[in-house]
């Protein structure tokens, strides 16, 4: 394998990818997508200290981590839907029914 | 050698489309560059040889996932969206955002002085690593096993969460 300093680097420039994503989009699907471009990054860092201690503990929460989006994807899409079918939008910056 | 063009191969890929994903202005472009991003991490896991996630990553990620969101995208109509601002106001906030997570870690290399994972053991040889998904369910279901019944209530209630969340009200007369 390569030496870990560039997985950590992989992963560190998808987090902060995916970081921006979720701050600046304005789109909610694809902020959701964002967040699980962010789970993503950190398995890659859970999988390469794996890979070096020879444990397979990190592997086992990499996949819990998956677990874990998708549940989120899942209760996320749902939200979603039931907000489009009440105002007709999927736009973050028009979603502010609790702002006032 | 070849090990590091795989993974220069796929971590290329993996941020490029990241990239693509975050700045291109349909949600339905987002969505395949996403696949893209996830399916070059499948190619880092198996260069890492954690042939379990990548076989995982594929079938739960880029098969169930983004499946959902398709269908999601497809449901949702977009082409309202389409022709708005693809940046809310706030793109200069997460720049700063950026800039600052980007700033810390490069701090931290400062001040330590070297690179991450100077002083950690070196990985062992590929011949001698017992086989993946051995290890990995004597892991999970032996000192794993409560996280992984809880992992499975929580399927369970998001599930439930879903369909409630999604489903039509009807209004009690």
């Amino acid at each position: 394998m390569m030496p870990i300093g560039h997985y950590l680097f992989l992963s560190l420039a998808l987090f902060i990818i995916g970081t921006i994503g979720v701050i600046a989009r304005r789109n909610v699907i694809i902020v959701l997508m964002s967040i699980e471009l962010i789970l993503n990054a950190v398995n890659i860092n859970l999988v390469a200290f794996s890979r070096i201690f020879g444990e397979a503990a990190g592997q086992v929460f990499a996949l819990f981590i998956i677990a874990d989006a998708a549940a989120e994807a899942a209760v996320g899409l749902g939200i979603i839907i039931a907000f489009f079918r009440n105002r007709e939008t999927v736009l973050a910056d028009e979603m502010d029914l609790l702002k006032w | 050698m070849l090990d590091s063009i795989i993974f220069y191969f796929f971590a290329g890929v993996a941020i490029l489309s990241a990239v693509l994903m975050v700045t291109r202005r349909s949600a339905i472009h987002s969505a395949v560059f996403l696949i893209t991003a996830l399916l070059a991490t499948a190619g880092i896991f198996l260069q890492l040889r954690a042939e379990f996630l990548f076989v995982a990553q594929i079938i739960l990620y880029v098969g169930g996932i983004m499946v959902l969101f398709v269908f999601v995208i497809m449901l949702v109509r977009l082409d309202v969206a389409l022709h708005q601002l693809r940046f809310s106001k706030q793109k200069w906030v997460s720049l700063i955002v950026a800039l600052a997570l980007f700033a810390q870690i490069a701090v931290m290399f400062w001040i330590s002085r070297r690179l991450p994972g100077a002083g950690l053991p070196d990985a062992a040889p590929v011949d001698k690593l017992p086989p993946n998904a051995e290890a990995l369910a004597k892991s999970l279901f032996g000192p794993y096993l409560l996280p992984f019944e809880i992992a499975s209530v929580l399927l369970l209630v998001a599930m439930v969460g879903a369909v409630v969340m999604a489903k039509k009200r009807t209004e009690p007369e």
